[in-house]
């Protein structure tokens, strides 16, 4: 099965991964950057195809990243995706965005047993969640996404971009303090989990926030 | 690819419409829209951020849609068309993001085009004589500019919108378009949705002065015309830095004054002659400095789009001022004036005609897209 995997919640990523594949990975791009994804985001993917070999016609499933995130931001991927899915007439699954960071947590030799995945929610706040891991299993999502302050969050190891901003309250894993959410681990993610028989969820961004508009209350008559 | 009539599809997510439309050189095949305006109403205007998830979610249905309608697939198209400004910058993101997977996953031709010239393109479809979504409309089409996609030569565009307000020269529709004068502050849409505010119409604020205007005196009150004062304008041969420039922002102001005497002094607002003096103000200093650039710029033909072209006033007083400036008057139908994707669509075929260079899948959303750009380079 092959899969491709886009993710623009923080920096544009866009990765191929197959079941038969070395590791799962066929091939994988992602900038640094987390405000040009509209510019980034379709050349990355068409050379993404182009050095993979591989055209829509091979690929089986699409999977985007559906946050949370800054919103400009995460809808460049799942519009770019829902596009892509429509025209090659595959099938399109969601994932949240916090995942990736924690299944390259799982990967890594010295993961906590429980641990919160942390991504900046600009505004002063973070995107978060509270995952468990148990051995030989997949990271269990067990509370969030949320959007807080990051010293509201609980007192555990924190993972991701988000954690490293305010390690001056979080527990941040020095390892982990500039990760962001990737395609290439929400791929493998999502891969593991269709094999499992598990379900995904679908391409309808979490938001998180409303869209900060203010219904305009009755205007002061002048008396 | 085919040049002479090309298939080409535009997308359009500048504001709040959602637009897919497709043409066939001059031949309109479809013009899809799907708007988020009602959920705009309760704040009285366009929130960007509920626009931008409303494109997002009505993008992939508009396209089935609209490829449903021309009864044409992907596979058929020659090139695709997007907006890629001015416009709201979260909204432009949705649409040019979907344009560029589209041109990705067919491998056809991507052109990012000014939304203000796409306004004037659309004046050059000529109607589908073989029925389908384009029918019904030819005859109206026909009497508008684009007879056989030729413009006329000493053409001009008035577009009045809620985000915009200019008035352009068309040299060449696929290379050179000049701005001659545009609001430095409100669009007069934007106007028409705060005062109809104040006013306590509701939203959209353009239908309901309109509608209430013509039970009013306009001449009640006088309302200022903005930047009409001598300093602004300067004379035809030094002209003042914003001779053929509007501003609404005073007006506005005007208005909210006028309502609060009236309540300060514990009479009744008179509604309807505000509504009318307002629409009066308007329509009067929008159409003579038009028709002052018009003249002064020996623009013979003119073409009214945007949303605002609705406004039964302005189509009145600017065809009365045109006629007597020996100016034609070309107002395309309505569901073409304001924002769409055939108009994309129709810009699109030009610049295909034409031999331009599509502009790649690496170029940004511009939100501030100057006219002078009417496509973006590769
Ligand atoms: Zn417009």
């Amino acid at each position: 099965m092959l899969i491709l995997a886009i993710d623009t919640s923080a920096v544009a990523s866009a990765a191929l991964v197959s079941d038969d594949a070395l590791e799962g990975v066929v091939a994988s791009f992602s900038t640094e950057d987390t405000r040009s994804h509209a510019e980034v985001l379709a050349p990355g993917i068409e050379d993404l195809l182009a050095s993979a070999g591989v055209t829509g016609r091979d690929i089986d499933a699409i999977v985007t990243g559906v946050g949370p995130g800054p919103f400009t931001g995460l809808r460049s991927g799942i519009a770019t995706a829902r596009t892509l899915a429509f025209v090659w007439d595959k099938p399109l699954y969601g994932l949240m965005s916090l995942d990736a960071v924690a299944l390259e947590v799982a990967e890594s030799t010295d993961a906590a047993a429980e641990f919160l995945v942390v991504t900046d929610a600009r505004r002063k706040e973070v995107y978060w969640a509270r995952y468990s891991l148990a051995e030989g299993q997949l990271p269990q999502l067990e509370d969030g996404p949320h959007v807080s302050f990051a010293a509201d969050l609980p007192d555990l190891p924190a993972y991701g971009a988000g954690a490293g901003l305010y390690s001056d309250v979080l527990r941040a894993d020095p390892g982990f303090s500039n990760e962001q959410p990737d395609a290439l681990y929400l791929g493998q993610f999502a891969l593991a989990r269709l094999a499992a028989g598990a379900q995904l969820l679908d391409s309808t961004p979490l938001y998180l926030r409303e869209s900060d508009a203010q219904v305009p209350g009755p205007r002061k008559r002048a008396l | 690819m085919n040049r002479s009539q090309p298939l080409v599809l535009g997308i359009e997510s500048s504001c709040d419409e959602t637009g897919v439309g497709i043409v066939r050189g001059t031949t309109l095949l479809t013009n899809t829209v799907s708007s988020s305006m009602d959920e705009h109403v309760r704040f009285g205007g366009v929130i960007p951020e509920i626009a931008s998830r409303a494109h997002l979610d009505a993008f992939v249905p508009t396209l089935r849609q609209a490829l449903a309608e021309a009864a044409v697939t992907l596979e058929d198209i020659d090139a695709i068309a997007v907006t890629s400004g001015p416009g709201l910058a979260g909204a432009l993101m949705v649409g040019v993001c979907a344009a560029k997977a589209l041109a990705v996953a067919t491998g056809k031709p991507l052109y990012a085009i000014n939304h203000l010239v796409a306004h004037v393109g659309v004046g050059l479809l000529d109607g589908n004589p073989d029925g389908g979504a384009g029918a019904g409309r030819s005859a109206a089409l026909a009497s508008g500019l684009g007879h056989g996609g030729r413009l006329p030569e000493n053409l001009g565009a008035l577009l009045v919108s809620g985000g915009h307000t200019e008035i352009l020269k068309i040299n060449s529709i696929t290379s050179d378009v000049q701005l001659l004068g545009s609001t430095i502050d409100d669009a007069a849409g934007e106007a028409y949705d705060k005062v109809a505010r104040i006013l306590g119409l509701g939203y959209p604020g353009g239908p309901a002065i309109d509608k209430l205007a013509p039970t009013g005196n306009p001449k009640a009150i006088r309302f200022p015309r903005g930047l009409s004062q001598p300093k602004y304008m300067g004379t035809a041969q030094e002209p003042g830095k914003h001779r053929y420039d509007w501003s609404f922002s005073g007006l506005k102001t005007a208005v909210a004054r006028c309502v609060e005497q009236f309540e300060a002094r514990g009479e009744e607002v008179p509604v309807a002659d505000i509504a009318a003096a307002f629409q009066e103000a308007v329509v009067d200093v929008i159409t003579s400095k038009a028709v002052l650039a018009c003249r002064e710029q020996g623009i013979k033909d003119v073409l009214l789009g945007g949303g605002v072209a609705a406004n039964s006033r302005l189509r009145e007083l600017t065809g009365q001022r045109c006629a007597l400036a020996g100016i034609k008057l070309h107002v395309p139908p309505l569901d073409l004036c304001t924002d769409n994707g055939a108009m994309v669509a129709a810009l699109g075929a030009q610049l295909v005609m034409a031999g331009i260079r599509p502009s790649g899948i690496r170029f940004a959303p511009d939100s501030s897209m100057p006219v002078t750009a009417v496509s973006l380079p590769a």
